[in-house]
């Protein structure tokens, strides 16, 4: 169905190879001829030269189509998998940061990378040989019926039978290529599993003992797998004996036939030659087969995410963002994708700007999915949130965003340079607003450490920086960009008390006029926030200020506790 | 004097060549078979035409049946023994690479960044199973169906054995040439446009959030389609390469069979002209996996390359060849320790000096980078020191072999490793012949026994890829016992709590604490948590160890 993404090149793919097959029994019919000529009638070599300068320009232009084929069908491929992958990467953005949270994300990156490479094989192999191998043995059929109904009744009869051994190795190979694949990767973990574990093993000396294990358990995987395989390639075996024995079927009985002046030699030696270019196609497909599969399998992958439907959306009359930035949440539910427990359930409170507000609770508590609902990652259940007069739904989610910076709990850093990384907020920021924000940030000093300073590379292919780091380049990110509404989520979690200090100064500097959101469970943080909400189970349970908060018993009591022990930590 | 990597692999290869031999054999007799189908059916129907007694028919009958039956069979047993020394050569690399990289764990290893090197060197050699299979034994199969055919045919004429060697050696030489050289051509491009277009894609993907917020999505995405494009050239051109191939390597086999009746129609009697052609034609066979084979090949020395960089590195630490005796007493004394990591970089650790006595328990604050780890490793033999001196029960400790050093520390890290096996398993790392009774006596000071009980399959219970099916503070109790089995002298916690919320971290650190008593500890740690319950705490920043005030 893909295909029809490129019509030409599937019908350029499609139309030589039956001009490949039409100039395949072309030559077997000039051959044949030749041979016969010079055996037969005697003719020398210069009575057959026209014939066999004939038969050079067919090798030429079969050389030729076979290129010109190969080509096509590369070029069906490449256009398959650029429109594959551009729909899927739209829909992935379609259906919003919460489908591919962390969890899934792997996933989704290895079926837009790996996943789709392996669909190559599909179009460009598999799909014009199945039409080869429909198209060629039909048309030698056709051919042969008038020269020779008995080698016409094996051809026939033995053609199904191929396409029934290969289904029937195509679900062999299919269910062995499915448990072979998942025992190989059971035992590629392994391996892996004991390399990432080296240093761990070291530890416990228990290194060395690694070697026999891994040594008994690809010998295990061996026998398991030979003994499959085995049976496997009996089917295989089956197959091949097929095409070949009926090869040798046709060559006995012509040569019978001959004996008793039944059939001429040119149209025996004809149908000797053709014999085994029937088979060839059919063959040539079996070998493929697992290009199929994996394609198959690939574009499964593919389908889970373009089918998944899109969220309703939400009205298209936007509406501007408001001037005001004063927030409300008014009984906001909201059930987690398995339905099985709501992440909000009826959360109600409002901030007006310019406060700085810490949001506190539990792991699981429903403090991300608070800032999610304000970042339009998600959409309210019930109830609902108003900036100003507007129903947020309203504001067109574009022009919302324009009014957040953004610190995420594990902050993404892109592969570009640091600077570029603390750019993003704001492309038009001079260095000198980047290098002031990273100030801010405390990570102006690390990062003239760096191999190139804020030229240095970062993200997966780049200088892969500490936990620590990286928040500190990401809040960065959000103190450059000069924007009215602050969420924060746990942006010092990975920084050591005096680290975190810094930040809160810097943050409270920066906030004058702003509203922030600061979800948090640091004591630290807490006392400079103008106000604090607790949630707990997806509820609000206290509100108040930090004073307020910290003298009832309670959570955060127990975060104070565990906060150091106190006064010393001051 | 360096060997190509190719020729290092090939040499790993050496123990099976009585495997590799045997499938090479296997191999071409499988096309033997073919081709000798094709000739005794041509010379029967030849022979036919001229109408003698059937009697004289009757060998090449039973031939051809012979040869239909053949192919089948020896291309099955071909298939056997070939897979069978694959997985045999698999688990030889896999054993021999592990062998070379166990030394340079963690010290050298570190710059790999775990995940993806690894991985890849993982994928290189799986891809260098297929070394034998895929690269080695087509050419080998194509050279002895060579030398059978030149035989064959000059039986009948030498110079149509002489024609036919020709495009023999076109198909085996000159279009592997094509392939590989197209292959490299566009295959170090690609591999880099690819990786460049994987990168934004896991951009997009991963950053999704960032892109929104920031309002840079519409950027990026149309990066992956300028990079889309450029993968698409890069793709059309090497394309390029194969369609050539392809249809040279089509064109030598039918050209072959038209130069053969050139030569041979003035040459031979014409009952052999049909034979001679046909063998040609069937023999070609052979030449058509060459292509990809040299395409293979050169993959395959790129991944050698890879692997043998990572395997020919030296360890950083060596043991003494005297080792001094296992150390009785457990007590560590640190002087004027100074380390670097490269000669010319600024100390990571300087002057560091610090005394832990039997039971004492010593606390060492300071941030990420500010060379806790370091210590650890010095102390853990994993990297060497040169300035200062770590005495071990008064000796220094690059005395002892590695083993008897690692044995006097029990350690806890950040994020300690859990292989994908059982809670049992897991736990006994730190002691293979531990009775079930001292694991859930470890699992019990732990406090995760009851958890672990609770589980429906117990201590068998799987704990998932890098214990992804346990929780921060599961994981770290488990690590807590695999540390307690070992029973060693001295304790060391490096970040070992810093993943779990307060609430937990305390409740893990408590019961540190209290099953511990009586054993040296070294905790480091950034959060300020149970100091109070420390002999003495000390701060290190900038590489220097103070005390805390």
């Amino acid at each position: 169905m893909e295909a029809r993404t490129a019509p030409r090149a599937l019908a350029a793919s499609l139309g030589t190879h039956a001009l490949l097959g039409l100039l395949i029994i072309a030559q077997a019919f000039l051959l044949s001829g030749v041979i016969a000529r010079v055996f037969l009638r005697g003719d020398d070599l210069a009575a057959v030269t026209a014939s066999l300068v004939t038969l050079l320009v067919i090798v030429v232009l079969r050389a030729l189509l076979i290129y010109a084929n190969a080509r096509a069908s590369a070029r069906l491929a490449i256009a398959v998998k650029n429109d594959l992958r551009r729909r899927f990467v739209a829909h992935l953005y379609a259906l919003g940061p919460a489908y591919s949270r962390a969890e899934r994300s792997g996933d989704l990156i290895l079926s837009a990378t790996e996943g789709i490479d392996k669909l190559d094989g599909y179009f460009r192999d598999y799909l014009p040989g199945l039409f080869a191998a429909l198209f060629l043995p039909v048309v030698i059929l056709l051919v042969v019926l008038p020269l020779d109904a008995l080698t016409f009744v094996v051809l026939l009869v033995t053609a199904p039978l191929i396409p029934f051994f290969m289904a029937l190795i195509g679900i062999a190979a299919g269910a062995l290529a499915k448990r072979q694949f998942l025992e190989m990767r059971y035992l590629g973990a392994h391996f892996l599993d004991v390399m990432q574990g080296l240093t761990t093993l070291k530890l416990f000396n228990r290194s060395r003992y690694q070697i026999e294990t891994i040594r008994r358990i690809t010998g295990q995987f061996r026998a398991a797998t030979m003994r499959v395989l085995r049976v496997a390639f009996l089917s295989a075996f089956t197959l091949e004996m097929l095409a070949t024995l009926s090869v040798a079927i046709v060559a006995v009985e012509i040569g019978v036939r001959l004996l008793h002046g039944g059939i001429a030699f040119e149209q025996a030696l004809f149908l000797l030659v053709i014999a085994p270019e029937f088979y060839l196609p059919l063959r040539a497909l079996g070998a493929k087969f697992h290009n199929a599969t994996e394609g198959k399998a690939a574009a499964e992958r593919l389908y889970e995410v373009l089918d998944t439907p899109l969220p309703d959306q939400p009205t298209t009359d936007a509406l501007p963002v408001p001037e005001s930035m004063h927030i409300r949440f008014e009984g906001v539910r909201l059930a987690y994708a398995d339905g099985a427990r709501p992440a909000l359930d009826g959360v109600s409170f409002d901030i007006t700007p310019g406060q700085f507000v810490a949001l506190i609770g539990p792991s699981g508590s429903g403090k991300t999915t608070i800032a999610n609902l304000l970042l339009r990652f998600v959409e309210p259940d019930g109830g609902r949130i108003l900036v100003g007069e507007h129903d947020l739904r309203r504001i067109s989610p574009d022009s919302w965003r324009a009014q957040i910076a953004w610190v995420s709990q594990s902050p993404y850093l892109f592969n570009t340079t640091v600077a570029d990384n603390i750019r993003f907020s704001r492309p038009e920021a001079t260095e000198a607003q980047v290098i002031a924000a990273a100030q801010s940030a405390g990570a102006h000093d690390f990062i003239t450490r760096l191999p190139q300073g804020y030229n240095t590379l970062c993200g997966e292919r780049g200088l892969r920086l500490s936990g620590g780091q990286a928040q500190r380049i990401a809040l960065a990110r959000a103190l450059l960009r000069d924007a009215p509404l602050l969420i924060l989520d746990e942006p010092t979690s990975q920084l050591d008390p005096d680290g975190e200090a810094g930040i809160i100064e810097a943050l409270r500097r920066h906030a004058e006029g702003r509203t922030v959101l600061l979800i948090t469970h640091r004591l630290s943080t807490i006392v400079s926030a103008d106000r604090v909400l607790l949630i707990k189970d997806g509820k609000l349970i206290e509100d108040g200020t930090p004073s307020d908060m910290l003298a009832a018993e309670g959570y955060t009591a127990r975060l104070l506790e565990s906060d150091g022990g106190g006064a010393d930590d001051a | 004097m360096m060997r190509s990597p190719l020729v290092r692999v090939l040499r790993l290869t050496l123990p099976f060549w009585r495997g590799m031999l045997l499938a090479v054999l296997l191999g071409a007799l499988t096309i033997a078979s073919s081709v000798s189908l094709m000739a005794t059916s041509a010379w029967l129907i030849s022979k036919a035409a001229l109408r003698p007694s059937i009697a004289e028919l009757s060998v090449a009958v039973v031939g051809v049946r012979f040869f239909g039956i053949a192919r089948g069979v020896f291309r099955y047993a071909e298939r056997l023994v070939s897979h069978e020394t694959t997985f045999r050569l698999l688990a030889h690399l896999r054993v021999e690479f592990y062998k070379a990289l166990e030394p340079l764990a963690p010290a050298r290893l570190a710059s790999l960044r775990s995940g993806d090197l690894l991985s890849r060197a993982i994928d290189d050699i799986e891809s260098l199973q297929n070394l034998y299979l895929r690269a080695v034994a087509p050419p080998l199969v194509a050279l002895v169906i060579a030398i059978g055919l030149t035989l064959f045919l000059g039986l009948f004429d030498p110079l149509i054995a002489l024609v036919v060697l020709a495009f023999m050696l076109a198909a085996g030489i000159l279009v592997p040439l094509i392939a590989w050289s197209s292959s490299q051509r566009s295959g170090t491009r690609s591999v880099d446009v690819r990786a460049e277009l994987n990168a934004t894609l896991l951009d997009d993907i991963q950053g999704m959030a960032d892109l929104l917020v920031y309002g840079r999505a519409e950027t990026y995405l149309s990066r992956i389609d300028a990079l889309s494009r450029q993968l698409a050239n890069e793709e059309e051109q090497a394309a390029h390469g194969d369609a050539l191939q392809l249809a040279l390597s089509t064109f030598l086999t039918s050209a072959a069979a038209l130069a053969v009746l050139a030569v041979a129609i003035p040459r031979i009697d014409g009952v052999y002209l049909a034979t001679v052609a046909l063998a040609t034609i069937a023999a070609f066979e052979a030449f058509g996996p060459l292509a990809q084979a040299a395409v293979n090949l050169g993959a395959n020395a790129q991944a050698a390359r890879r692997l043998f960089e990572i395997a020919d590195m030296s360890p950083v630490v060596a043991d003494p060849a005297l080792p001094a005796p296992p150390s009785i007493s457990p007590a560590l004394d640190i002087r004027d320790l100074t380390f670097r990591y490269a000669g010319d970089a600024p100390p990571v650790l300087d002057r560091v000096s610090l005394s832990l006595q039997p039971g004492e328990r010593i606390a060492i604050l300071g941030e990420s980078g500010a060379g806790k780890s370091t210590l650890v490793n010095l102390l853990l033999r994993f990297w060497d020191y040169d300035g200062g001196h770590i005495l071990l029960g008064g000796r220094e400790l690059r005395d002892y072999t590695q083993t008897d050093v690692r044995d006097t520390f029990g350690v806890m890290t950040q994020r300690t490793h859990l292989f994908n096996t059982t809670i049992r398993d897991n736990i006994r790392i730190a002691r293979s012949d531990a009775s079930q009774e001292y694991i859930e006596a470890a699992a019990r000071q732990a406090q995760i026994h009851d958890f672990i009980t609770s589980l429906p399959d117990g201590y068998d219970s799987l704990v998932g890829e890098d214990g992804s099916q346990v929780s921060g503070g599961e994981r770290q109790r488990i690590a807590l016992a695999r540390a307690l089995l070992k029973d060693a002298p001295i304790l060391i916690l490096d970040e070992a709590t810093a993943n779990l919320d307060p609430v937990t971290e305390r409740a893990v650190l408590e019961t540190i604490l209290r099953v511990t008593e009586g054993r040296g500890l070294l905790m480091f740690t950034h959060r300020h948590v149970l100091l109070d319950r420390m002999d003495r705490v000390y701060v290190i920043h900038g590489g220097r160890l103070l005390p805390h005030e």
